[in-house]
C-alpha cells in the first residue's frame, strides 16, 4: 500500500511540533516532505534573544538538527519557500519551481514582523527581529556600528535592545505609550522594569510616534512626530506580528487576521491544515509558543486519525529573558470594577506582586522580581479555583516561610503532581517525575529530550532542575552519572569507586592498567581523586601516595600565594589551654610567624612559615601537645562549639564537651572534601550548626541532628537527620553518616551537593532506617580511623619524608 | 662551557615527585619522571610564581599548585591554553648520579 503524503509548510516551532506528535501517535502514516523558507533546520526560535545577548550560542538552540529528519524518514526541503498551492491538483509549488503532491496539507508558515508604513523602513539597517538573519545581521551590525533604536516598548523589544546594549551598542527605545509591556504589566510593575533596564544602561523615549526613517544608502536617524531626531545606525522594528497569510490566501482559503480554523485545526479546505501564528482561532491569534503546541497536539491527533480532542483556545502567560530579571504576568492583570486587588510591595528587593482577585478566583497576577510562584498562580487562575482559604498567604507563594533558606528544591518536592512546571510545553510535575523514574534520566537534556519541559524558554530550568535532584535523590541506585572522571578516562567517579572495590584494586597501579587509564601517570585531576578512593576502601591496606596529594596534603599545611606555609593546629572543640597558647607565642616568635590570627573555625593560624621549617615549628607545638589541625586538607576540620549548660544561662546540654568528643572520634579521618562540625547548645545556634556537614543543636529533650549544610560559595542550611535522646547516639549516627559519604561521595563533592544529588531520603534509609547498616557503617569508620588518627606533623617532626622539607643547596 | 654540578642521587628525588635546589640566588626545581628522567626548571610559574616543585608531575608535566598551569619539562614551556616559559636547566644522569648544568640549557644537555 502507498502510504499517503504529507506536506508541511514552513519548518518552524508548531509545524514541526505537530510532527514529532503525530510520529508518537502514527509512525508509518505518511511519507512526509517539510519545506521551510530558512535554510536551518528546526530551531527554538524563542532562543533568538538569548543568542543575541551572548548567553547562549546558535548551535545550542537547534531543536531537531538534520539527523533528526533522517531517522524519521522526513524528506527536508529547506532555503525554497512555498509560492503556491494548487488545491485543485493537490500539490505546491516551490520557488525552485518544484511541484511536491500531497494528500494532506499543513501549514505553520508563522508570522512576519509588522514594519511600520513610514517613509525609509526599506533602507538598509532597519530590520524586524524574527530569525537567525535578523540575528546575524545584528551581531555583524553591532561590530562595526555603535547605535541602535528599537521601535517598540514590549516583550520581543526589550529583548533585543537588551541583547543589542549587550553587545556593546548605545540603545534607545521607542515607544508609543507612556508604559512598557502594556499588554502584560500594569503601571508599577512596568516603572520597575524601566527602572532596572534604565540601570543598565538603555535609554527610553516614551510616548514617542516614528514619522520617518531617515538616511541615503543606509538607515542615519530615526525621526518622529514632534520633529525630534534620533542617531541609529541600526533600527529594530518589534511593534508586533501579522500571521503569514499570503499563500493561504492566494489558495483561496478563507483568512481574516490569520488563517481560519476549526477546533481541529482544519481549514476551510478540510485536506489542509494549519497551525501556529498563522492561524485565526475563535477570533484570537496567538504570539507564543504555549497555545501552539497545545494546537499542535490536537492537530496531530487529527492528522494520525485518532482525533477526537478539540481545541479550544488558551489562557497566556508571559515571562521576559532578558537575565537578570525575573517578570511573570498572566490574564487580566489590570482590575475593572468590583475587582479586588492583592499587593506586594518591597523596592528595596526590587519584589512586586499583584493579584487580582474576582468572586474568590484569580482573575489575573503581575509578578516582579520574584517569579517563583508564576506557575501555580497560573494553576489557580485557569482552573478557577477559589482561594478563600488561604487567602491570606496567597500573596506569600505556595511555600511555607520556614522553608527560607531550603532552596528551590524543598518548595518543588511539595508540588502536587499536577503543578504545571513547564508553562510553554504545559508539563506538570508527575509527568516529570515518572519520567525520571521510569526511563532512567540523569541529565536535564535527557529530561528535555523524553518531556519537552525546559525545552522552550527555559525559564523553568531551575525548577526542573530541582525536580530532577530531588527525584532522583529518592530512587537513587548507585546507577552511574555518566561524566567521566577528568581527560585521562571515560569512567565515572562511580563506575571508578565501585571498580575499585568489586575487583579489589588496591595500587593506583591497578585501577589504571584494569580500567585502562589513557595516560601513564594520570593527571593533577584524577591522581588525588584515586589516592582517595583506594585509601578510602582498603583503610590500612593502601600505601598513600604523596605525590598524588595536593600539596597541601603532601606538605601539610596550606600554601600561600608567595610559597610559604600556615599553620593551624587543633583545638579540640574550639577549647584550647594556657600553655598551648604559649607555646604558640613562643612559635611565633622563634620561627617569625609574619602573621597570627583568629580563624574562622575557632583556632590560631600561624602564616608565613617557611616550608624548611614546618618539621620544627610542628615539632614546638607537638611538645605542648599539639596535633595538625588538617586546615588543609579534604579532612574532618574543625567541630566549633559554644559554650553551653556549663556557663550559658540558655543552654540546654554540654554543647561544648560533645563537640569535643565528635571531634577526638573523627579527627585525621580523610574524605571526599573538607567536612566541618558544629554543636550548638540551644536552638539560638551560636556555633552556626545548620550549615555545617554535621551539626547539632542541642534541645532540652535531647539533640537534634543536621546533615549537609554548606556556608562558603553556595550557602545550603543543613536537613534535619533526626533527633536522638544521648550523646552516644550523637556519635553513633555522625560516625555513620561520616562513613557514607566516605564511601560513597565523589572526590570533590561536599556533603551539600552530595546530599541533593542521592536524597535526603537516601541518606536517611542508610543512616537512620536500616540499623544493621547503621552499625556496620560506624564499625568501617572506626576501623578506618585506626589508621587514620596518627598525627602527620608528629611524624614529619620525627623525621619522615624529611626530603619534602629539605632542599638541596648549592653555592655558587 | 657547561659546568655539571653533582647535586644529587636519583633515589633523593622521589617518582613522580620533585625536589629543590637553592643558590644563592634562585631556587630550582628538579623533578623525576616515572621512567626516572629528570627535569630541572626554575622553581617559579610564569603566572605569579608559584612554586612549581610543589605540583603535581604526571607525564612530562607538571601542574603548578597555585593555579593549576600546566608546564612542560623538558622545554619549560606553558601547555595551552596558557602561554609563558620558564626558564629550563640542564639536567644529566650518570650511574645513579644526577648532574645540574646552570649554564647549559635543558635541550643541550
Ligand atoms: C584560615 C581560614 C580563614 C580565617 O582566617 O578564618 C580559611 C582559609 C582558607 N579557606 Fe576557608 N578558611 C577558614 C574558614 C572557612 C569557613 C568558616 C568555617 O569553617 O566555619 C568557611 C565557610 C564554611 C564552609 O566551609 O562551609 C570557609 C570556606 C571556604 C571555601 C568554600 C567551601 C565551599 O564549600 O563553598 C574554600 C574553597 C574550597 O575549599 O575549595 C575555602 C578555602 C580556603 C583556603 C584553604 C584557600 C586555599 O585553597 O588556599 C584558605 C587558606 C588560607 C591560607 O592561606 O591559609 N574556604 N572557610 C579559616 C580556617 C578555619 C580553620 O580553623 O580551619
Ligand atoms: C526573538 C523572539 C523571542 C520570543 N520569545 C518567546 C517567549 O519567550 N515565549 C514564547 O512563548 N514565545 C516567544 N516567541 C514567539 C515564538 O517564537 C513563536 O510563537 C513561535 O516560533 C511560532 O511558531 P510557528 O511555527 O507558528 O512560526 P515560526 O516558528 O516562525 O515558523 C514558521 C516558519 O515557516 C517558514 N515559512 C514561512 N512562510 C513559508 C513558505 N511560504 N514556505 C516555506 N516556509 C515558510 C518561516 O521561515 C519559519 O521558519 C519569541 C519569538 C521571537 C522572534
Ligand atoms: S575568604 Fe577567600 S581570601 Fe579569605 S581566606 Fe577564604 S579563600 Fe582566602
Ligand atoms: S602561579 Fe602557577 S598557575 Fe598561577
Amino acid at each position: 500500500m502507498t502510504r499517503r503524503k504529507l506536506v508541511v509548510v514552513g519548518n518552524g516551532m508548531a509545524g514541526v511540533r505537530t510532527l514529532e506528535e503525530m510520529l508518537k501517535l502514527a509512525p508509518d502514516m505518511y511519507d512526509i516532505t517539510v519545506i521551510g523558507a530558512e535554510p536551518h533546520p528546526n530551531y527554538n526560535r524563542i532562543l533568538l534573544s538569548p543568542v543575541l545577548s551572548g548567553d547562549k550560542a546558535l548551535a545550542d538552540i537547534v531543536l531537531n538538527g538534520h539527523e533528526w529528519y533522517e531517522e524519521q524518514g522526513i524528506r527536508l526541503l529547506t532555503g525554497d519557500p512555498v509560492v503556491a498551492i494548487d488545491r485543485a491538483a493537490r500539490h505546491v509549488v516551490t520557488a525552485s519551481g518544484r511541484r511536491e503532491p500531497y494528500d494532506r496539507l499543513l501549514l505553520a508558515t508563522g508570522s512576519k514582523p509588522f514594519m511600520v508604513p513610514v517613509p525609509g523602513v526599506d533602507l538598509p539597517g532597519v530590520m524586524g527581529f524574527r530569525d537567525i538573519a535578523d540575528v546575524e545581521a545584528m551581531l555583524a551590525t553591532a561590530r562595526s556600528h555603535r547605535r541602535a533604536v528599537v521601535i517598540g516598548g514590549g516583550l520581543l523589544g526589550l529583548e533585543a535592545a537588551n541583547g543589542l546594549h549587550r553587545n556593546g551598542m548605545d540603545v534607545t527605545v521607542v515607544h508609543l505609550l507612556d508604559s512598557l509591556m502594556e499588554r502584560q504589566l500594569d503601571k508599577p510593575a512596568a516603572a520597575l522594569l524601566r527602572y532596572a533596564l534604565e540601570a543598565r544602561g538603555l535609554r527610553f523615549l516614551m510616548e514617542a510616534r516614528t514619522r520617518a526613517i531617515l538616511g541615503e544608502d543606509r538607515v542615519r536617524a530615526v525621526q518622529f512626530e514632534d520633529g525630534l531626531e534620533v542617531e541609529a545606525d541600526l533600527v529594530v522594528m518589534a511593534v508586533g506580528i501579522r500571521p503569514n497569510i499570503e499563500l493561504a490566501r492566494a489558495a483561496g482559503l478563507h483568512c481574516e487576521r490569520g488563517i481560519v480554523v476549526h477546533d481541529t485545526l482544519q481549514t476551510f479546505d478540510p485536506g489542509i491544515y494549519a497551525v501556529g501564528e498563522c492561524v485565526q482561532h475563535r477570533s484570537t491569534c496567538y504570539g507564543l509558543v504555549a497555545p501552539l503546541f497545545e494546537q499542535a497536539r490536537v492537530c496531530a491527533s487529527h492528522l494520525a486519525h485518532v482525533g477526537h480532542q478539540r481545541y479550544e483556545g488558551s489562557v497566556t502567560s508571559t515571562k521576559l529573558k532578558v537575565t537578570g530579571i525575573d517578570l511573570f504576568s498572566a490574564g487580566e492583570f489590570n482590575e475593572g470594577e468590583g475587582d479586588e486587588t492583592l499587593v506586594l510591595q518591597d523596592p528595596a528587593q526590587g519584589v512586586y506582586k499583584k493579584l487580582v482577585i474576582r468572586d474568590n478566583r484569580v482573575k489575573g497576577a503581575v509578578l516582579y522580581g520574584d517569579t517563583l510562584d508564576g506557575s501555580w498562580y497560573f494553576q489557580l487562575l485557569r482552573e478557577g479555583t477559589d482561594i478563600s482559604g488561604f487567602r491570606a498567604t496567597l500573596l506569600f507563594g505556595r511555600h511555607d516561610l520556614g522553608d527560607a533558606g531550603h532552596g528551590d528544591e524543598t518548595r518543588v518536592a511539595a508540588l502536587p503532581d499536577d503543578a504545571e512546571i513547564c508553562g510553554c510545553n504545559g508539563v506538570c510535575k508527575g509527568e516529570i517525575t515518572t519520567a525520571i523514574a521510569a526511563k532512567g534520566l540523569f541529565t536535564l537534556d535527557d529530561v528535555r529530550a523524553h518531556t519537552k519541559a525546559s525545552s522552550s524558554c527555559g525559564s523553568c530550568t531551575g525548577l526542573v532542575e530541582a525536580l530532577l535532584a530531588a527525584t532522583v535523590g529518592q530512587g537513587y541506585d548507585p546507577a552511574p552519572s555518566r561524566k567521566p572522571l577528568c581527560k585521562c578516562t571515560e569512567h565515572s567517579h562511580d563506575d571508578v569507586i565501585r571498580t575499585i572495590r568489586e575487583q579489589e584494586l588496591k595500587t593506583m597501579a591497578a585501577v589504571f592498567d584494569f580500567m585502562e587509564w589513557q595516560t601513564p601517570d594520570g593527571c593533577h585531576a584524577c591522581r588525588p581523586a584515586l589516592n582517595y578512593y583506594l585509601l578510602a576502601a582498603w583503610p590500612g591496606e593502601y600505601v598513600d601516595d604523596a605525590q598524588s596529594r595536593f600539596i597541601n596534603e603532601r606538605a601539610h599545611g596550606n600554601i600561600q600565594k608567595d610559597g610559604s606555609y600556615s599553620v593551624v593546629p587543633r583545638f579540640f572543640g574550639g577549647l584550647v589551654k594556657p600553655d598551648e597558647l604559649r607555646a604558640i607565642a613562643d612559635v611565633a616568635d622563634k620561627f617569625q610567624a609574619r602573621e597570627v590570627k583568629v580563624t574562622g573555625g575557632q583556632r590560631i593560624d600561624l602564616f608565613g612559615i617557611a616550608k624548611e621549617d614546618l618539621p620544627a615549628v610542628w615539632a614546638d607545638l607537638g611538645q605542648a601537645g599539639l596535633v595538625s589541625g588538617h586546615a588543609y586538607g579534604k579532612a574532618l576540620r574543625t567541630c566549633k562549639t559554644c559554650v553551653g549548660s556549663e556557663w550559658c544561662r540558655f543552654g540546654t546540654q554540654d554543647s561544648t564537651g560533645l563537640g569535643v568528643r565528635l571531634e577526638e572520634m573523627t579527627w585525621g579521618s580523610w574524605m571526599p572534601h573538607k567536612f566541618k562540625m558544629a554543636v550548638s547548645g540551644c536552638p539560638r545556634n551560636c556555633a552556626e550548626a545548620t550549615i555545617k556537614d554535621f551539626g547539632v543543636v542541642c534541645v532540652d529533650s535531647g539533640y537534634e541532628l543536621h546533615i549537609g549544610g554548606n556556608g562558603g560559595i553556595k550557602v545550603r542550611t543543613t536537613d534535619i537527620l533526626c533527633k536522638v535522646d544521648t550523646e552516644e547516639e550523637v556519635l553513633e549516627h555522625c560516625a555513620a553518616f561520616i562513613q557514607l559519604y566516605r564511601e560513597e561521595a565523589h572526590y570533590l563533592e561536599r556533603t551539600a551537593p552530595w546530599v541533593e544529588r542521592v536524597g535526603l531520603a537516601y541518606v536517611k534509609q542508610r543512616v537512620l532506617e536500616d540499623a544493621a547498616g547503621r552499625a556496620a557503617l560506624v564499625e568501617r569508620f572506626l576501623h578506618s580511623q585506626r589508621h587514620a588518627q596518627v598525627d602527620p606533623w608528629a611524624e614529619r617532626a620525627r623525621g619522615a619524608a624529611a626530603g619534602e622539607f629539605t632542599p638541596l643547596r648549592i653555592a655558587n | 662551557m657547561n659546568d655539571w654540578i653533582v647535586i644529587a642521587r636519583l633515589e633523593d628525588i622521589p617518582r613522580l615527585g620533585s625536589r629543590t635546589v637553592v643558590t644563592d640566588t634562585l631556587t630550582i626545581a628538579l623533578f623525576r619522571t616515572r621512567d626516572d628522567r629528570v627535569f630541572a626548571l626554575r622553581d617559579s610559574c610564569p603566572h605569579r610564581g608559584g612554586p612549581l616543585s610543589q605540583g603535581i608531575v604526571h607525564g612530562t608535566t607538571v601542574t603548578c599548585p597555585l593555579h593549576n598551569w600546566q608546564i612542560d619539562l623538558a622545554s619549560g614551556q606553558v601547555l595551552g591554553p596558557d602561554e609563558g616559559c620558564v626558564h629550563a636547566y640542564g639536567v644529566k644522569v650518570e650511574e645513579g648520579l644526577v648532574h645540574l648544568s646552570l649554564t647549559a640549557h635543558q635541550s643541550a644537555a
